[in-house]
């Protein structure tokens, strides 16, 4: 075994470690630890991506030299390690980004705890993407929802703990219906690792027995998994969640812990159930609705709120409902065009929220949606990098949402018959919406207001929205080679 | 019907407390009466997988002197990740209480509906 092949143990063994020591540690120093830590995750997934792109395949490693169930099972390949690497540069700028603004918020002598919770959810991303085996999916499930609690409720308000107490009952109920499907998965088959799940549920299919038990399991799963990553209507505790936590914290909900579950919804249904049986039960056709009530009714919410983080939240249900929308076309190219706009919409998102603090700030932090007038004045770098976010969340050419919509438009007619059409209506429908409110927003930025003084930026705040600014670019220029890479890597991955 | 019920009657409690948590958790405006129902299902899922590694006249999963083949023990693996689930349950009930005592001393009720117009209030 090449030793870059433990790469993938030692990130969760380095970050589970990491939130112990970072319990006991001073506020700077938590801090050091916790950057430290970050890239290092980064580095070491790197390694695994150059060393699977060169060997051009993928792995399963075993945890505790045993076989599962007795130990357990990772698995790293192409499909996992693109967007896992898009994932910690965000949680690395985002931690970089919201430097200075969770210190101003936060009850004195808590602020390493916060580190604690940025490891932690750190660890459970990667577990999720990582791991072969169902139960330890329930587990991180677990942690990640109890890390996100700390999030939400990281300014110990009451409005931050109303709403963690609101994201705490919908996302454990998600938790219990995943693990309940789980229970019964075992029941019916007495395997929990992928692929001899996989091996015997085709059995079945194939069959035609335990027809109706593989139907319910695979709706509680994705109802569980649809309450977690907000998705309509199931998204009620999303807007309390992401507003009443400080802006790095909403970067990290929204980039990262909603997409760690969707990416487990996807393992799901590409290795554990198949595309082929996940279509013929007719579960796409439901995620296919839901996805598309997202895409408008978010949108919708979006244009009706007052302020400007309600609006970014908004926008998060009806770009999750874009990526329900991919999954529920039911193809190999749809999956691609899912995971494709997880990455996007998680770089993307994560910029905005931290720049529109940076935003607020420059106005007293009002936080109202006029309060953006005359931004690019007074915080030239934020309002550029909110002007990007909102070019791409509509679908400029050039930046990845365009070639979401692109990828969906031509897997739509590849389906063809009645979904090419709605679908081609609905992502029309859901542009114009998207133009309404974010460039409504965006371009409010550049019109002058009373207040034009420049005001002083955070220089590690500032570093951080060039680095984004720069990312988003270079994702968008870069598609095709990383779709190239997500497609081959999905042909190792079923 | 009611023959396969009573022969799967593990499984059937399981489902009855599930249902009974389910609703618990939906219906109630307590809070503390909310992780009481997150509890039950939890619990009622706990129960539904230790009955899938039960086997009848099988021995516990313990080498004993005579005994040197695996089908003469009980499916031990529901166990082991029943024992997991629970220590995630205690984990994830430990955290919910904590948010209930927090908002009890900041508002001193423990209703959800109005805990959330206040908190709304609050907001504005």
């Amino acid at each position: 075994m090449h030793f870059v092949q433990n790469f993938p143990f030692f990130s969760i063994l380095l970050a589970l470690v990491c939130a112990v020591i970072t319990l006991v540690l001073s506020r700077e120093n938590a801090r050091r630890l916790t950057l430290g830590l970050i890239a290092g995750e980064l580095v070491l997934t790197l390694g695994t991506l150059i060393h699977c792109l060169r060997e051009n395949s993928s792995y399963a490693y075993w945890m505790g030299h045993f076989p599962a169930p007795w130990g357990n099972e990772i698995r790293a390949g192409v499909f996992e390690l693109v967007p896992l690497t898009v994932f910690l540069c965000v949680i690395l700028l985002s931690f970089l980004g919201g430097w200075n603004q969770s210190e101003e918020m936060l009850e004195r002598g808590k602020s390493n705890l916060i580190c604690v919770i940025w490891d932690l959810c750190m660890l459970s991303l990667i577990a999720l993407v990582y791991t072969n085996d169902l139960f330890t999916a329930y587990v991180f499930i677990e942690i990640n929802t109890l890390a996100a609690t700390g999030i939400v409720t990281m300014k110990q308000d009451g409005f931050s703990l109303v709403g963690g107490v609101r994201y705490m009952i919908m996302n454990l109920l998600g938790s219990s219906l995943f693990l309940l499907g789980i229970v019964i998965l075992y029941a019916v088959t007495g395997h929990l690792l992928m692929v001899p799940l996989h091996e015997k549920i085709s059995q079945l299919v194939a069959e035609g027995t335990y027809r109706v038990p593989l139907l319910m399991v695979m709706s509680i799963m994705s109802v569980g998994v649809a309450m977690k990553s907000a998705l309509f209507p199931f998204e009620k505790w999303l807007p309390g969640a992401y507003t009443s936590t400080t802006s790095s914290g909403a970067a990290m909900l929204s980039s990262i812990v909603s997409k760690g579950y969707i990416f487990l919804l996807i393992k799901l249904y590409v290795r554990v159930f198949g595309l082929e049986a996940v279509e013929s039960l007719g579960v796409c056709d439901v995620l296919f609705i839901f996805g598309a009530a997202g895409m408008v009714m978010g949108s919708i919410s979006a244009i009706r709120v007052r302020t400007t983080r309600m609006m970014l939240a908004y926008s998060s249900v009806a770009q999750i409902g874009y990526i329900y929308f991919a999954l529920g076309m039911g193809s190999e190219i749809g999956v691609v065009c899912a995971v494709w706009h997880a990455m996007t919409h998680s770089l993307t998102k994560s910029m905005l929220f931290i720049s529109t603090e940076e935003l607020e700030k420059s106005c007293g932090n009002d936080r109202s949606k006029a309060a953006l007038r005359g931004g690019f004045y007074r915080s030239p770098v934020a309002a550029v990098a909110f002007m990007l976010g909102a070019a791409n969340l509509v679908g400029v050419p050039l930046l990845g949402t365009f070639v979401t919509k692109i990828l969906m438009a031509g897997t739509a007619i590849q389906v063809g018959g009645r979904h090419a059409m709605i679908a081609l209506a609905l992502i029309a429908v859901s542009t114009i919406l998207n133009l309404v409110y974010l460039m409504n927003a965006a371009i409010s930025l550049f019109i002058p207001g009373e207040d034009r003084e420049l005001r002083p930026a955070n220089a590690v705040t500032t570093g951080s929205l060039i680095c984004w600014i720069m990312l988003n670019l270079g994702l968008g220029l870069m598609s095709s080679g990383i779709i190239g890479m997500l497609w081959n890597g999905l042909r190792v991955f079923a | 019907m009611l023959e396969k019920l009573l022969a799967n009657y593990e499984e059937t409690a399981a489902i009855i407390l599930f249902s009974i948590g389910f609703t618990t958790l939906l219906l109630n405006r307590n809070l503390i009466k909310k992780i009481i129902g997150m509890d039950m299902m939890d619990s009622a899922i706990f129960l539904f997988l230790a009955s899938q590694g039960f086997i009848e006249g099988k021995e516990p999963p313990i080498l004993a002197e005579g005994i040197t083949g695996a089908g003469a023990y009980v499916n031990p693996i529901p166990a082991g990740l029943v024992l997991t689930g629970i220590v995630v349950s205690v984990s994830v009930s430990a955290v919910m209480m904590a948010l209930a005592m927090r908002l009890y001393h900041r508002y001193r009720t423990l209703d959800v509906d109005e805990l959330i117009a206040i908190a709304g209030k609050e907001e504005v």
